[in-house]
């Protein structure tokens, strides 16, 4: 393998990473905050994908107008799901949360097999993200140049958002306790529903540039890379934002280079993910990042 | 007292004696779509009484059914499936060697499957069993991928992606309905036992279990264990009712299926999943008419394929948020509604 197929696969590799890491902060806010694995983040975003492409081909807008209408419509939706289908079980066993969850999931799987019919579609890549680079003996999509950049640019404004907004610092005191950031008058059922709509945004825009990656949609897209990038979220400590995007990094780098280096491999491919959790899952529970939380009885 | 035990023990003897007159009934009067649909039902009988016994029981929300269903139907399949049939089947790839000329009779072959499943759930079960509710539903989720992504790729054993086709037919009313109800007598009997007290203790507080002396690790892997086992079985002859297996036929889906009905029949009821396991098992016949053409007197459609399901995600979610108990809650049948008009007996730990 000659050092140009390398940073070849390595491009590939970091803009498929940077896309788990994306949808895997959905994964870790929402868990941080509710302990809750919401099962029906992969569907929300296929929603974004789905949602850009109609946007695009049956309501033809410019491709930056249309994507942000999917963007918006699909935090919308993420709130909604979490108003119906979350809220009304915040006080009980958090298996039911869990089947819930399960449900809303195959809700929407299922209803996209209806509404956007089973077979897959096409995704109309604009041309700012289709044409084709030539560095030296690389050859990359512009979207894999983009990826990790617009990933880089919403991880900075989230980053700030937590860490400087009041919002943010809600979030953060309802990760630690429910109960106390309540009497210090925060609105829960409001933050919560931020925190899910600030997660389906990151899915949305990251089922947009998945579907520039890979042009295909089809309603069980978001299955596979959902279950990853929920693996993404433990690996790197779930309820940790820089863990989630480290873990997302290293599921990416670590699926495209297996496949790389070790063409033998390739049918494994999806099993990858599952065996790195179990290994982190058995020798540090707590993930990369994550905080040792003694067990409460 | 005990005029009152000999006329319950009579009503029960009569119930069975009536239900296995029906089944014959059924089977020499309705068409082989009906049976098969009847043996559906006993099929997923025994399924949703293994996720049961882990989930509704012991408290062990595993995911990872459709994996052990998996092991099960390829062992029984593998070893019943005659040389020739291999040969015919393994053509991308010869079939190993110490499984071609292998052909078991039914029985044993489907015991087998289940013991296969019960190994592959007791060292799935090792490592998975230290994790809790969520963590350990996603761990036992992700063994099942690992199962059914390996089925995919070890081509010379089962066959890939191509699957195993013309399984020879054994599956009758006979054997579906026969470990149906050898299943729900086990529960029933486990249930009496210290063994079953000892899962519903764990499932209602760990550590008061634990504190009363249950070795909790040692009955989470058994009831692990025999579950994966009852999963095996009902898989093999899901298997071998079909005729066909391939990797995509276990994957989460069918997992989502037996967790609706134990959740729909109430978790920790017998007779609960009983019930919804026939309900749910004849609508998901009865409903394949929403996935074809509909003349509504309004409008017509030409088919939605999916409408089924979802009806089905729709129904999960209602249950759980508005009928969390199911048709049973934690209640199981009796007959004490003769003696004592309008009251079931109670299946609670402290209870009985």
């Amino acid at each position: 393998m000659t050092f140009e197929i390398f940073l070849q696969h390595l491009s590939n590799a970091v803009s498929l990473g940077s896309l788990y890491a994306l949808i895997a902060i959905g994964y870790t806010m929402v868990y941080g905050i509710l302990r809750l694995i919401n099962f029906a983040h992969g569907d929300i975003f296929m929603l974004g994908g789905y949602f850009a492409f109609y946007a695009l081909t049956t309501f033809l807008m410019p491709w930056w107008v249309g994507f942000i209408v999917a963007i918006g419509l699909t935090a919308m939706l993420g709130m909604f799901i979490e108003k119906v289908a979350y809220r009304p079980l915040r006080d009980s066993p958090k298996v039911s949360v869990l089947i819930s969850a399960i449900g809303v999931s195959f809700l929407i799987e299922s209803l996209g097999v209806v509404i956007f019919g089973g077979i897959q579609k096409a995704f109309p890549i604009p041309e700012l993200f289709g044409t084709v680079v030539t560095i030296g003996k690389i050859y990359i999509v512009s979207v894999n140049f983009f990826i990790p950049v617009i990933a880089f640019v919403f991880l900075v404004g989230l980053m700030y958002m937590i860490n400087k907004t009041k919002t943010g610092m809600a979030m953060r005191a309802l990760s630690r306790d429910h109960e106390t950031a309540r009497l210090m008058a925060i609105d829960v059922d409001k933050v919560i529903a931020y925190t899910f709509g600030l997660g389906s945004l990151l899915a949305a825009v990251g089922g947009i540039m998945w579907g520039m990656k890979y042009p295909q949609l089809y309603p069980l897209m978001g299955v596979m890379p959902g279950l990853k990038c929920f693996i993404a979220a433990v690996v790197g400590g779930i309820g940790n934002i820089t863990g989630a995007v480290l873990g997302g990094l290293l599921i990416g780098i670590l699926e495209i280079m297996t496949v790389a280096f070790l063409p033998d491999l390739t049918g494994y491919r999806d099993a990858f993910a599952f065996i790195l959790l179990i290994i982190i899952l058995l020798v540090k529970p707590t993930g990369l990042m994550g905080e040792n939380l003694a067990e409460k009885v | 007292m005990e005029r009152q035990k000999f006329i319950r023990r009579l009503l029960t003897i009569t119930a069975i004696a009536i239900s296995i007159g029906l089944l014959i009934l059924f089977d020499s009067i309705l068409d082989s779509y009906m049976m098969r649909i009847i043996n559906l039902c006993g099929i997923y009988i025994t399924l949703a009484l293994s996720l049961n016994l882990i989930y509704g029981f012991t408290g062990l929300f595993s995911l990872g059914h459709a994996g052990f269903m998996a092991v099960g139907a390829y062992t029984t399949a593998l070893l019943t499936m005659s040389p020739a049939q291999k040969q015919m089947n393994f053509f991308l790839e010869p079939i190993v060697p110490w499984l071609a000329n292998v052909e078991w009779s039914f029985f044993p072959a489907l015991m087998m499957g289940g013991l296969v499943a019960a190994v592959t759930g007791f060292l799935i079960g090792a490592p998975a069993l230290k994790l809790k509710d969520d963590y350990l539903a996603i761990a036992t989720l992700g063994f099942a991928e690992i199962i059914r992504i390996f089925f995919t790729n070890m081509q010379s054993v089962t066959n890939g992606p191509l699957g195993l086709k013309g399984l020879p037919p054994y599956t009758n009313m006979w054997w579906t309905w026969g470990i149906a109800f050898i299943s729900i007598l086990f529960m029933i009997y486990l249930f009496r036992g210290s063994y079953g007290r000892a899962f519903k203790a764990i499932r209602e507080d760990e550590v008061a279990a634990e504190a009363m002396g249950i070795n909790l690790f040692r009955h989470k892997m058994l009831s692990f264990t025999i579950g994966s086992f009852m999963a095996g079985v009902g898989g093999g002859l899901l298997g071998n009712l079909m005729g066909t297996i391939d990797p995509l036929m276990f994957r989460f889906l069918l997992a989502f299926n037996i967790l609706l009905i134990v959740v729909l029949g109430g978790m920790g009821s017998i007779t609960g999943t009983v019930i919804s396991a026939i309900v749910i098992t004849i609508l998901m016949e009865y409903l394949r008419f929403l996935d074809g053409p509909m003349d509504l007197i309004l409008f017509k459609t030409d088919g939605i394929p999916g409408l089924r399901m979802v009806i089905f995600s729709i129904m999960l979610m209602v249950v759980i948020l508005f009928f969390q108990k199911g048709i049973m809650g934690n209640r199981e049948f009796s007959w004490d509604f003769l003696f004592k008009p309008g009251r079931l007996k109670k299946n609670n730990v402290e209870g009985e």
